[in-house]
């Protein structure tokens, strides 16, 4: 049949390539050279391009291995902060005043979840959020890196937790954890002393990572604020193993954090509350060791609970700690302003001994009033004191006699002793915000315009004009008188089991002046105590 | 011996045994592809967390399925398979209709149907009975007739159809890969240089055209490609994704089991089109560059077909199915190692896959009878 068709085509086509055997063959071989070179040029082409595959795998397994190998390195690890519980602070008997307890908190965690806004809204059918939540927790999921977890709810009850555990399917990115929360068992008693925490602001960030955990709390004011460091400790970190959707496959790593340290206090948690219950609204009252300064108690009427601070205060709660008059969020013992009045009359005596216009025997007659041009200035008895020594002055608090004293000495000077006892300046206590106060000079009113009479020495010599001083440093100040010494008030017994600030026992003995009149504020001081009248306001 | 049997086959008779038949296949390509075989069964092991569940045992078994079908079709008289071929693209072209009617969707494209508990890919098998179809067209062609353009428009449409059909599921890569398929067998059938170069300027001109028709996460591919670190979460991942795997396995890999980007799923559909990113993973750049090499050398193996095949039908048969096999590995390889534009293509013999395995085995069976088959005689060239 093929020779049948061979004989055919080449009697009828008559082309030359195609007729008779012979050009069959030499037709065969011509499709055959033509295929051989196509075959060979398409195989050495797919070959060669194999060989480019090849090439492309030395580049990046053999020239750019390294950096992949740390691309992949960074791919699986992923870095976790562990929070490092809170450090306390105990009273100086070891009294918990600021502790921690267990929060059970639900927390979400952004790259887990397909869409926020839907997690947000079954998690909302099953333990309600409000408007205010709501808009909180979109501002921190903004703030935050999308696998950094933010908590939606904290303080769940059981029920709510269990609620969520059943719906746990429907609630992609949330997971429950158990955090601690600050707790303060003597509530409002020691709250302006101890202050409080609250979640940290943008204004706090100051570098820590451990501050974008959830539920991290900084010190807001007093003591956890002013220990905030030291009370906050430093996060540990795990290095973990996760696959591509951030599940943890194992645990590379672990490197422990440093726990907050514990805060001793110099404060009497028990006698703080005896003396609150002592005082009225509105007033304060600081109990200083006058030896070393130590603060044993600081109250101020009213004051407020520092545990509402956890769960954040709501706007009425702080409407109506605002609109108070009474400021039952100001510490008044550091912060409330105030005359002095007659326990100033110290200070000018001292300052009148210094600038040696008056010697403790000098005698000055009260006849219950002072001229001076055509103004007069009376003394609180009326029928006056009659003759007085420095003695008698301050036994009776003649202010007569201050008058006098204070016309010798000159405003300026009194100042002057007025700062080395602490008065009108920044004491060093752990307070923050704690108020610096107002000591007049000449320079001072004059800066304000004004020229300084002398009509006013007199008057502030008896502690009252422009004066503008705080409780604790009238503490600070009586203190000074009674033992001679620099005491610097102070509420830091211990640090972490170790002393803190004054080595937690006896100030150093450092005076506020100079040699001589050491000895004359020492007797000053006595004769104080001996037949003291006290502040007359 | 050998003599006597080539005599047989070049006077058609058809007495030769199935026995002489199974002496002539080439044993030695057999075990090449065992080789290639374990190789995949060995990286889906570790797919599969260093288990043979759920893809290695499942490999072997559908391997073993596979071997049986490609010594049953090789030993398949290669004049019997030309008789049927326009057959089998009919079949083909209707398969490919049948999964744009009633296919399964995956990932936005109509790809497969269910055969019982087969899935297949019809634009797979398709491949296949095109260079059966073209290379029954042209096996008698002469060169003179090539040059006719009259007689390649018929073996054009027959391209162009199943690419059509193929883009409309819509699997741009696939159809790529058809098309440049046809052409092999066309430019190995001696069609003119210049025809190819006004087929390439068509191309180049209808490309743009294309583009605005294709399917956004297509164009996605394209800009990915162009620019991979633009959108590393999105369609980029997967690419930045094998590249660091790839390249994190250095020179010796990190061994067995123990590749982290694949393990920890960093790295996207391992143990279909990014086994060969496991390969590379755990056996570094040694043991990519040998399973390469074994690929290779199947390529090679093919062109050694074609070449000593003493007719058009099977040299082109071989050309053509050579070209499917170099086109799937080279689009797997330098998709995961970023060259080209993630094109969900797996990698023959090692990717898990029970249509792909099938379709290939197919191919190499074919591929052998011509091998058997390759003094057949089949008439001479006709203008």
């Amino acid at each position: 049949m093929t020779l049948w068709r061979r004989a055919e085509r080449g009697l009828g086509s008559g082309k030359p390539g195609g007729s008779g055997f012979k050009g069959v063959r030499k037709e065969e071989e011509r499709r055959r050279g033509v295929f051989t070179r196509r075959a060979l040029l398409l195989g050495v082409g797919q070959l060669g391009l194999f060989g480019f595959l090849g090439s492309r795998l030395y580049r990046l397994q053999s020239e750019e291995g390294d950096r992949y190998a740390t691309l992949a390195e960074e791919n699986r690890v992923s870095a976790r902060l562990i929070p490092p519980p809170r450090g306390r602070i105990l009273d100086r008997n070891g009294q918990v005043v600021a502790g921690n307890q267990l929060n059970w908190r639900a927390l979400l965690v952004a790259e887990q979840t397909q869409d926020v806004g839907a997690t947000l809204d079954t998690f909302s059918r099953i333990v309600p959020l409000t408007e205010q939540e709501r808009a909180r927790i979109e501002r921190e999921l903004r703030r935050r890196r999308r696998f950094v977890p933010v908590a939606v709810r904290e303080f769940l009850s059981w029920e709510d937790m269990a609620r969520i555990e059943v719906n746990a399917p429907d609630l992609p990115g949330i997971l429950i954890d158990v955090g601690t929360t600050r707790l303060y068992p003597e509530g409002e008693h020691l709250s302006h002393l101890v202050g409080y925490v609250a979640p940290p602001a943008e204004r706090d960030m100051d570098g820590d990572p451990l501050l974008e955990l959830p539920g991290i709390r900084v010190g807001r004011a007093g003591i956890e604020r002013y220990h905030d460091l030291l009370l906050r400790g430093r996060a540990g970190a795990v290095q973990l193993e996760v696959n591509a959707v951030g599940r943890v496959i194992r645990e590379l790593d672990r490197r422990e954090g440093v726990p907050g340290q514990d805060v001793q206090i110099s404060v009497d948690a028990e006698l703080q509350k005896a003396l609150r219950g002592r005082i009225e609204e509105g007033t304060s009252i600081v109990v200083m060791d006058a030896r070393n300064g130590e603060v044993l108690a600081m109250a101020s009427q009213p004051s407020f609970d520092p545990n509402v601070f956890n769960a954040g205060v709501s706007a009425a709660q702080w409407r109506q700690w605002t609109s108070n008059r009474a400021t039952p969020l100001i510490n008044k013992a550091t912060n409330g302003l105030y005359a002095p009045g007659s326990t100033f009359k110290m200070i000018v005596g001292l300052a009148g001994l210094e600038a040696r216009v008056v010697t403790p025997g000098d005698r000055v007659f009260c006849p219950g009033h002072m001229d001076l041009g055509d103004t007069r200035f009376h003394c609180w008895q009326r029928h006056g004191h009659g003759s007085l020594d420095l003695r008698g002055a301050i036994k009776l608090s003649c202010d007569v006699y201050f008058y006098e004293v204070a016309k010798r000495t000159g405003i300026d000077r009194i100042a002057a002793m007025a700062n080395r006892f602490g008065l009108g300046t920044e004491l060093d206590i752990e307070l923050p915000g704690t108020k610096r106060g107002l000591v007049p000079t000449r320079a001072w009113r004059q800066a304000q315009g004004k020229p300084w009479n002398l009509g006013d020495t007199v008057v502030h010599g008896i502690g009252q004009g422009f004066y503008q001083l705080t409780p604790l440093q009238l503490a600070t100040m009586t203190a000074r008188l009674a033992t001679g010494r620099a005491v610097q008030p102070h509420l830091t017994r211990m640090i972490g089991g170790r002393a803190g600030r004054q080595g937690g026992g006896v100030a150093e003995p450092r005076h506020p002046g100079a040699g001589s009149e050491a000895h004359a504020r020492g007797d000053v001081g006595r004769r104080q105590r001996a037949g003291g009248h006290g502040a007359r306001r | 011996m050998s003599v006597t049997y080539e005599r047989r086959l070049l006077t058609r008779d058809r007495g030769v045994g199935l026995l002489q038949k199974l002496w002539f296949i080439p044993w030695s390509f057999v075990l090449l592809l065992c080789a290639i075989a374990a190789v995949g069964y060995v990286a889906l092991y570790s797919a599969g967390g260093g288990s043979a569940e759920p893809y290695a045992a499942k490999h072997a078994l559908r391997f073993g399925f596979g071997l049986v079908l490609m010594l049953s079709i090789a030993m398949v008289d290669i004049r019997f398979v030309a008789r049927l071929a326009w057959l089998g693209y009919a079949v083909g072209i209707a398969l490919l209709v049948l999964v744009l009617v009633h296919g399964n969707v995956g990932k936005g494209a109509q790809r497969w149907i269910d055969i019982g508990p087969l899935q297949l890919q019809p634009s797979e098998l398709m491949k296949i009975m095109l260079v059966l179809g073209l290379a029954a067209w042209f096996q008698r062609a002469s060169w003179e007739r090539m040059g006719n353009l009259l007689f390649l428009i018929p073996p054009g449409v027959a391209v162009l159809l199943p690419v059509g059909l193929v883009l409309k599921q819509p699997n741009l890569g696939t159809a790529l890969i058809t098309g440049m398929v046809g052409a092999a067998v066309f430019f190995a059938a001696g069609m003119r240089w210049w025809k190819f170069a006004l087929a390439a300027g068509g191309v180049a001109v209808a490309a743009p055209i294309a583009y605005d028709h294709l399917h956004d996460y297509q164009r996605a591919r394209i800009t990915t490609f162009l620019d991979p670190a633009s959108d590393p979460l999105g369609a980029g991942y997967n690419i930045i994704q094998s590249k660091i795997a790839l390249g994190s396995g250095g020179l010796w890999g990190k061994g067995f089991l123990q590749g982290t980007q694949g393990h920890l799923n960093f790295l996207p559909e391992k143990q279909t089109d990014f086994i060969f990113t496991m390969i590379a993973e755990e056996f570094g750049l040694v043991g990519a560059l040998a399973v390469l090499g074994l690929l290779s050398l199947v390529l090679v193996f093919c062109f050694t077909v074609a070449l000593r095949c003493r007719h058009q039908f099977g040299r082109l048969i071989a050309v053509g199915l050579g070209t499917n096999f170099f086109l799937y590995v080279f689009v797997n390889v330098a998709m995961v190692t970023g060259s080209i534009p993630v094109g969900g293509v797996p990698l023959p013999l090692i990717s898990h896959g029970g249509s792909a395995m099938l379709t290939t085995m197919l191919g190499f069976g074919l591929l052998l009878s011509v091998y058997v088959h390759r003094n057949a005689e089949f008439g001479p060239a006709r203008d």
